[in-house]
Order: C-alpha cells, then structure tokens, then sequence
C-alpha cells in the first residue's frame, strides 16, 4: 500500500512509484512501461490510485489500480459526446485550424465533491466529471458549451486544456479550473454554472487593449492553498500571480530573480504566504537561466523570494520542469521535482538542500506524493 | 465472411485475436465486432466514431478511403488490416 512519503512519477515512458528506505530511495513499481502516463492521481478517500495514459497511437485512456500500483484495471475513458451536426466546428481564433471534438489528452485528475467524484481536465477543453470512481465520465457542457470557449486556444499544445481543478475543502461545490489559453473559471454549484475570474492577470502576448481579456489568459499551473484555500498560485506564461480573495482579484509578483517564467508552483499546505517556483528563460527560450536549476521560494507571500540551490546543479544543465512535475507533501516540508532530461530531485527541508534522486527516467510529466 | 487482423502492437494492450465477421463495409464488420468487445472500440476509433489519427485501416491492401465513417465496402473475401501509424509513436 502506499504511504503519504511515497513518490508517484508518470513520464513519457511509464509510471514508476518510488519509496523511501534505509538505503534511499528505490523505484518499487513499475507500470505501463512504453507508455506515456500524462496523469496520476491518489485518490486517499478510497486509497485507489489512478494513472492516465497517453498511446500515441491507441489514443488517451485510463486504468485504477486498488492495490498500491502493483495490478491495474482499465476503465472508462472520457468520452466527448457526439458533436451535433448543427453546432459549428470551433475553430482556432488566431490559425483557423479546428479545434477537435474529441478526446486528445487526459491532464488532471481531482478528488470531486463527494466520495467516488472525481473531476478530470483534458485537451481539447473539457471537464469530465465521474459519480462512480471513473466507472464513468460525463462532460461538463456548462463550461464546454460558453461561447467564450471559440476564444481559447492551445499553448503548447495546438488545442486549450484544462490542466488545474482546484476543489475547496470547506465548500466542495466550490471548483475553480485553470485552462491553457482559457483563464481561470470558477463555480460554486459544482459545475452547473461558471464564471471567468481573471481580474488582475494580464497577457503580454496580447494586444495592449486585449492584454486582459480573461480568454486570453494562460495559467501554466494554479495550486490553492490547502489550509487556505482563498489563496491561489498562478504560474502564468509571464509571470506570477496570487489571489488571496477565492479569485476575485489577482495580484502580479514581479522582480522575481532570475526569472517569473516557469510552469510549475507549489504552496505550502499550511501556510499560505510560501510558495516554490521553478524558473527558467521565458518562453522563446524555455531553458534554465544560466543553465542553473533554481527553484525559487517566497516564505512571505511574494514580497521576496530566496534562490535554493544546495545540491542542484549549477552549470551545463538544461532541465525544464513541466507544470505538474513540482510537488509538496502534507507537511510542506518534503518537495519533490522530475525534469524534461530525467533528473528527479528531493527534499526533506523546503528545499534549503536538495537530493539528486535519479538521473536516469524518462522525461518527468507528472510528480505527487501519494 | 471478410477477416480481420489486427497489428501486435495492439495486442499488446488489448485482447483482439484475428476473426471473421460479417457485413458489407468496413463500418458494418469493426461495428459487430466492437459489439462483441466494446473495448476494443475506443483504441481503433475516436469517441466520434472516426479512425483514429495515428492508426491505419487497410481493405485488401488499400488504405481505406473514409476515415471518418469507414463506409469503404467490403467483400466475402476481403482482409481488413487494422495497424498503427509510423506516426504518433
């Protein structure tokens, strides 16, 4: 069975779960070796762990696995309904090229409002909502049907996603989603109605007078805080942004050394004020400043941030951490980060020093504790 | 009856061994056949029901011509090759 200090990795060519001995850490399991695992998720309601694949042929499904990761089941994909003959194809706003209606890639699994719910984030766009511990799926037309969604658009993929889904522990109809390019988009009825709460964001790859259309926004990642859940984390395509009201407004962090540009964020799950960032030369470039691992920290909501580096390497690196592979535990002392060239590393202490815990994986797409 | 077959590579992952099914296109047969194992259907097909991207579907040789609907007919005697793209890997 899984413990809370376990590690949970899928990478481009498998999911691996690692734990902590005397000796170190070791990989313990192994699964879907090959194989892109896009997305994993503990769910410790009902201590099944879930993984979603990625068959760059067989196309984006999902498996649950009751026993630790050592047997695993195939269950429902998420499947977009039949697109009507009477609804226009979306097109791209900017290349014209059409949008799918169709399942391309599974990016975010979440604990939903009641035991068994489970909320799924994926490319094109859609939100997926299981009942039944994703025997099924059902899409969120609510926010797949706004009319705003023909303004979306993909970042780094060629189609928008939903990558983040943020349930509030006190309230858990209370959902808010962060979608690259779509915003953050908020609901209080557990996803029968949907409001975008951008006010404060902006885009600099916009148009001066569209640099806050709430459409436009790119959010790489948005992390709540646990024990505070009004207060969100934003690593946005350029810059950092934090709300400390629920989303009604956002705030930009600027001045950050050496750079605002990242894709991942971790928050302290008691405190608030702390968050870990991983930068890196914006995004023509997307390698590390200086070709240094930093991982950057705020212990005081943004108003200064220290540079960790104990035990990361500090030349010839060229490590990218993609969005969901930073990671914190329960304690919000243990961190853990996977990159694109398949380093992993770890700490035991908010990252003052750093483990170097493997130099050999595939690329890194997701990172949790179990 | 026309035959299906279908490439390793998916064997890999699901169970589909080489059968024959009847019907008059390429829709009609993979259709009885996603019937009888429904989960075969979505590593074939997308959730429209189109080929998928990075799959091929060949009809006694051909690259099949409607990947969208899949109405390319098919005869008693017809080979249905179901492989994967060299793309998408």
């Amino acid at each position: 069975m899984l413990k809370p200090s376990d590690i949970i990795l899928g990478t481009r060519k498998g999911l691996f779960i690692l734990k902590k001995n005397a000796d170190g850490w070791r990989v313990e399991t192994t699964a879907f070796e090959g194989v892109a695992v896009t997305m994993v998720f503990h769910d410790r309601r009902s201590n099944t762990l879930f993984a979603a694949v990625g068959h760059g042929h067989f196309g984006a499904k999902l498996h649950r696995s009751e026993n630790g990761g050592r047997d695993w089941t195939e269950i429902a994909t998420p499947a977009y309904p039949p697109k009507p003959d009477d609804v226009p194809i979306t097109k791209h706003p900017y290349t014209g090229a059409e949008i799918p209606w169709s399942l391309e890639y599974i990016w975010e699994l979440q604990a939903g409002a009641e035991d068994g719910h489970l909320w799924c984030g994926t490319i094109p766009g859609g939100l997926f909502h299981s009942v039944d511990n994703g025997a099924s799926w059902s899409l969120n037309r609510e926010l797949w049907d706004k009319p705003n969604r023909a303004k979306w658009f993909g970042g780094g993929f060629d189609a928008p996603g939903i990558h983040s889904v943020c349930v509030d522990p006190r309230d858990r109809n209370k959902v808010k989603v962060a979608i690259s390019c779509g915003g953050v988009w908020c609901t209080e009825d557990n996803g029968k109605t949907w409001e975008p709460k951008t006010t404060g964001m902006r885009a600099e790859y916009m148009p001066p007078e569209q640099a806050e259309d709430p459409d436009a926004q790119d959010p790489h990642l948005m992390v709540a805080c646990p024990s505070a859940p009004d207060t969100l984390w934003v690593q946005h395509h350029n810059g950092i942004f934090k709300t400390d009201d629920g989303a009604e407004s956002w705030t930009e962090i600027k001045g950050v050394d050496p750079s605002v540009f990242g894709f991942a964020v971790a928050v302290h799950p008691n405190d608030p004020a702390t968050a870990w960032f991983v930068p890196a030369v914006k995004d023509e470039m997307r390698v590390p400043c200086d070709k240094k691992i930093v991982v950057t920290c705020t212990r005081d909501g943004g108003a200064s941030f220290e540079k960790l580096t104990n035990g990361l390497p500090q030349e010839n690196a060229w490590d990218i951490v993609y969005r969901h592979a930073l990671a914190i535990d329960e304690t919000g002392e243990k961190l853990v980060f996977g990159s694109t060239t398949g380093n992993l590393w770890t700490t035991a202490n908010g990252g003052k020093t750093w483990e170097h815990t493997s130099a050999h994986l595939p690329p890194v797409y997701v990172a949790r504790f179990a | 009856m026309p035959r299906v077959e279908f490439t390793t590579n998916l064997k890999r992952h699901v169970v589909c061994p080489s059968r024959d099914i009847g019907g008059a296109s390429v829709a009609e047969v993979l259709g009885r056949l996603f019937e009888e194992d429904p989960g075969l259907r979505g590593y074939v097909l997308d959730d429209q029901g189109a080929l998928r991207r990075h799959m091929n579907i060949f009809v006694n040789g051909e690259p099949v011509r409607d990947r969208k609907r899949l109405s390319d007919a098919v005869e008693a005697d017809t080979t249905i090759y179901v492989f994967q793209a060299l793309s998408g890997g």
